[in-house]
C-alpha cells in the first residue's frame, strides 16, 4: 500500500509542475462526466434503500417484534419472517460447519503442499471455473444428488439438502479467499521455521497459518454473507414456495433440520414480492430491510476484521 | 583431555517416525479437502448430463413430435413444447440490455476510481460501491418491479407491460456494475506509474493519459471484466424470475417480457406440483441447466485467459 500511495503521488508531481496553473476545460469535462458515472451507481443505490425504507417502515413501525416472531400466513396482516429467520441462520450453520473446513483445507493443499503439476494446475483451474458457475446450477446438483439421490440421508426438501447445497456453492469463493490470504504470508517465515528444523505441517501451523487468519476469516464472513443472501439454488432444493406451511410443534432440533420443510429469507421475500395485493408489497419491504440488516451486521464483523488485520 | 565422543555413526536428521507418519497423515487429509472440488465438478456435469440426455431420448422416441417439440412454438415444458431458442434469445436480450447499461457505467467509475480520485475520496467512494456488490439479486428483481418498472420504464414508454425486458435488464446491469469496476480498476491500477510519467512528460493531460495510455494497456484486463460480467448476466436468476415475466412465447420487444433460461428453470421449480418425480418436464429443467452451465463454462474459461495474457505483460 505504501508504495502504491507513493508513486501516484510522483505522477500528480509530474503532471501538476508540467500543467502549472491552467485549467483545461475537456480535461475538467472528462473527470466530471467519470465522476458522475461513479456516483449514478451509488444514486441507484440510494434510490433503492429509500424506496424500500418508506414502503416497508410501517409495517415494522407497527407490528414491531411481533413481525419478526409471527409465522408465515397467507394473512398479510398475520405473516411474519420467524421461520425465514431460522432457516437462514441453520443455512448458514451449514455453510460454516461444511465449507469453511473444506475450503481451508483444499487452499492449504493448493498454496502449500501441491507441487507445480499438471494435476495442480487442473484442480486450480477447476475451482476458478466452478466459482463461476451460475449459482442455480447449483440448485441443480442439490435437486439431484442431495434431494433425490441421497434422499435418504437428507430426508429430501430439508434443511440439510439446502446446506449443502449453498456450501458447495460457496466452496470455491472460500477455496479462492483463503489462497489469497496464504500466498500474502512471506516466504521468509516458512523458510526459518523448517530452517530451525519444523516439519511442513509445523511450519503451517504454527507460522504460517497464525498469520493468515485474520485475512483468512474476511474472506470467510464475506462468504457466508454471500450464502446467507443466495436464494436461486433453494429454489431447486426443496425450500417451501407456499404462503404458509407449518412445522410440528414439538419437534427437536434434529427433526428441524432433517425431516421438517422449510424456508429462508430471500425465498419469503421472493414469495412475497410475487403477489399482487399491495399489503404484500410493504410486507415485502419490511422484510427486505430485516434481510439488509442481518447483512450489514455479517459485513460489519468482516470490516472490523479486516480493521484490525491492517492495523497489525 | 580429550573428551570420548562417537564419530563414526552419522547423525540422523529424518526425526521421530511419528513425526513423519503424522506428516503424511496431514498431506493426505488436505489433498482430499482440494480433491472435493474435482468431485463436485464431476457430480455436476453427471447429473445434469444424465437427465439432460433421457429428457432427449424421450422427447426423440414421442412419435408424433419427436425432437422436433425443441423447435415447437414457445416454452411451455408442461404441455411438451421446448422451444430453448426462444430462452436463449431472451437471455441473450436481458443480458445485452444490461451490458449497454452496466459497462459505461462501470468502466466510467473504476477509471474515476483509479486515475482521478484522490486517496481520501477513493477510501469513502470504494467501499460504498461495495455494499452496492452486496445488495442480493432477490431485492433488485424487488427493486426492478416495484420501482424500475412503474417509475423508469413506464414513466418513459407507457405501453410497455408489467414484466420487461428493459427493466430487468437495468436492474441486473446494477448488479455488473460493481463487478466490471472493480475487475477494470485493479486492471488500471497494475498498469505502471512509469507509462503515466512518460504521458505527462509529453506534455499530455489527464484525459489524454487516462483514456488513451493507462485504459488501451490495461484493455486484456477490462475486456476479461466484461466477458465475466456476461456470464453473470446470462446466470442471474432471481432479477428475471421476479421482473421479466413468465411468457413462454418468443418475444424481441424490451418493453415486454419473456422466460429466459434462468426464469425458465426458476419457473419450473415454482411450478403448482413443485417439478417431481420424472417427467419430462422435470428434466428438461437439466437440459436447459447444462445449456447454461457450457455457455457461462466458455465465458470463464475465455475471461480467465485473457486475465493470463494481461498478467503475463507486466
Amino acid at each position: 500500500m505504501a508504495t502504491r500511495n507513493i508513486t501516484v503521488d510522483t505522477s500528480a508531481l509530474v503532471r501538476r509542475s508540467l500543467e502549472g496553473k491552467k485549467i483545461n476545460w475537456f480535461d475538467q469535462f472528462v473527470a466530471i462526466a467519470l465522476l458522475v458515472s461513479l456516483l449514478s451507481g451509488l444514486l441507484i443505490l440510494a434510490t433503492l434503500l429509500v424506496s424500500v425504507f418508506s414502503s416497508g417502515f410501517g409495517v415494522l413501525a407497527d407490528r414491531g417484534f411481533d413481525f419478526i416472531t409471527s409465522r408465515l400466513s397467507p394473512d398479510a396482516a398475520d405473516a411474519g419472517i420467524f421461520q425465514a429467520i431460522i432457516g437462514s441462520l441453520i443455512l448458514t450453520g451449514f455453510v460454516i460447519v461444511v465449507a469453511f473446513p473444506l475450503g481451508v483445507g483444499a487452499a492449504v493443499y493448493l498454496e502449500e503442499y501441491a507441487p507445480d503439476t499438471k494435476t495442480t494446475r487442473f484442480i486450480d483451474a477447476n475451482i476458478r471455473n466452478l466459482a463461476g458457475v451460475p449459482s442455480i446450477v447449483y440448485g441443480l446438483l442439490g435437486l439431484a444428488v442431495f434431494v433425490k439421490l441421497m434422499g435418504g440421508f437428507t430426508g429430501g426438501r430439508t434443511l440439510v439438502t439446502g446446506g449443502l447445497t449453498l456450501a458447495v456453492l460457496v466452496l470455491p469463493i472460500m477455496i479462492i479467499t483463503t489462497a489469497e490470504a496464504l500466498r500474502a504470508v512471506p516466504q521468509a517465515l516458512r523458510e526459518a521455521s523448517m530452517g530451525v528444523g519444523a516439519t511442513k505441517w509445523e511450519t503451517i501451523r504454527y507460522h504460517v497459518l497464525p498469520v493468515a487468519l485474520p485475512a483468512i476469516f474476511t474472506g470467510a464472513v464475506l462468504t457466508i454473507a454471500r450464502a446467507f443472501g443466495e436464494s436461486a439454488p433453494l429454489l431447486l432444493a426443496g425450500a417451501v414456495l407456499s404462503l404458509f406451511f407449518s412445522n410440528s410443534a414439538d419437534a427437536g432440533i434434529g427433526e428441524y433440520v432433517f425431516d421438517e420443510p422449510y424456508t429462508a429469507m430471500p425465498i419469503v421475500i421472493y414469495n412475497w414480492a410475487r403477489q399482487p395485493q399491495q399489503e404484500f408489497v410493504a410486507l415485502t419491504s419490511a422484510a427486505i430491510i430485516v434481510f439488509l440488516m442481518f447483512l450489514l451486521a455479517v459485513n460489519g464483523v468482516a470490516i472490523i476484521l479486516r480493521d484490525r488485520y491492517e492495523r497489525k | 583431555m580429550a573428551v570420548a565422543t562417537d564419530t563414526t555413526a552419522p547423525i540422523d536428521l529424518t526425526g521421530d517416525r511419528r513425526r513423519l507418519r503424522r506428516e503424511r497423515r496431514v498431506r493426505w487429509v488436505f489433498f482430499a479437502a482440494a480433491a472435493v472440488s474435482v468431485l463436485i465438478t464431476i457430480a455436476i456435469v453427471l447429473s445434469l448430463a444424465g437427465q439432460a440426455w433421457t429428457f432427449l431420448s424421450d422427447i426423440a422416441s414421442d412419435p408424433e413430435t419427436g425432437l422436433g417439440s425443441l423447435a415447437a412454438d414457445g416454452w411451455f415444458p408442461r404441455r411438451g413444447r421446448y422451444q430453448v431458442m426462444s430462452l436463449i434469445v431472451h437471455t441473450l436480450m436481458i443480458s445485452a440490455i444490461a451490458m449497454v447499461f452496466a459497462v459505461p457505467l462501470g468502466l466510467g467509475s473504476a477509471i474515476y476510481l483509479s486515475e482521478y480520485a484522490t486517496p481520501r475520496v477513493r477510501r469513502v467512494l470504494k467501499p460504498t460501491l461495495e455494499i452496492l456488490a452486496g445488495i442480493p439479486s432477490v431485492v433488485l428483481g424487488f427493486f426492478a418491479l416495484t420501482f424500475i418498472t412503474p417509475n423508469v420504464v413506464k414513466a418513459i414508454f407507457d405501453d410497455a407491460s408489467n414484466s420487461n425486458f428493459l427493466a430487468a435488464g437495468v436492474a441486473v446491469g446494477v448488479l455488473l456494475i460493481p463487478l466490471i469496476a472493480s475487475v477494470s480498476e485493479d486492471a488500471m491500477r497494475a498498469v505502471p506509474t512509469a507509462l503515466r510519467e512518460a504521458s505527462y512528460g509529453l506534455g499530455a493531460k489527464r484525459w489524454h493519459t487516462s483514456l488513451r495510455v493507462v485504459l488501451p494497456a490495461a484493455l486484456s484486463g477490462i475486456v476479461a471484466a466484461i466477458i465475466l460480467a456476461i456470464s453473470r448476466a446470462i446466470g442471474e436468476t432471481m432479477i428475471v424470475a421476479l421482473a421479466a415475466g413468465t411468457n413462454g412465447i418468443m418475444n424481441i420487444s424490451p418493453l415486454r417480457g419473456g422466460l429466459t433460461m434462468t426464469g425458465g428453470m426458476a419457473q419450473l421449480a415454482i411450478g403448482s406440483d413443485q417439478v417431481t418425480g420424472s417427467s419430462s418436464a422435470f428434466q428438461s429443467l437439466f437440459f436447459v441447466g447444462i445449456v447454461l452451465f457450457f455457455l457461462t463454462l466458455v465465458l470463464n474459461v475465455l475471461s480467465n485467459s485473457v486475465v493470463r495474457r494481461f498478467r503475463q505483460r507486466y
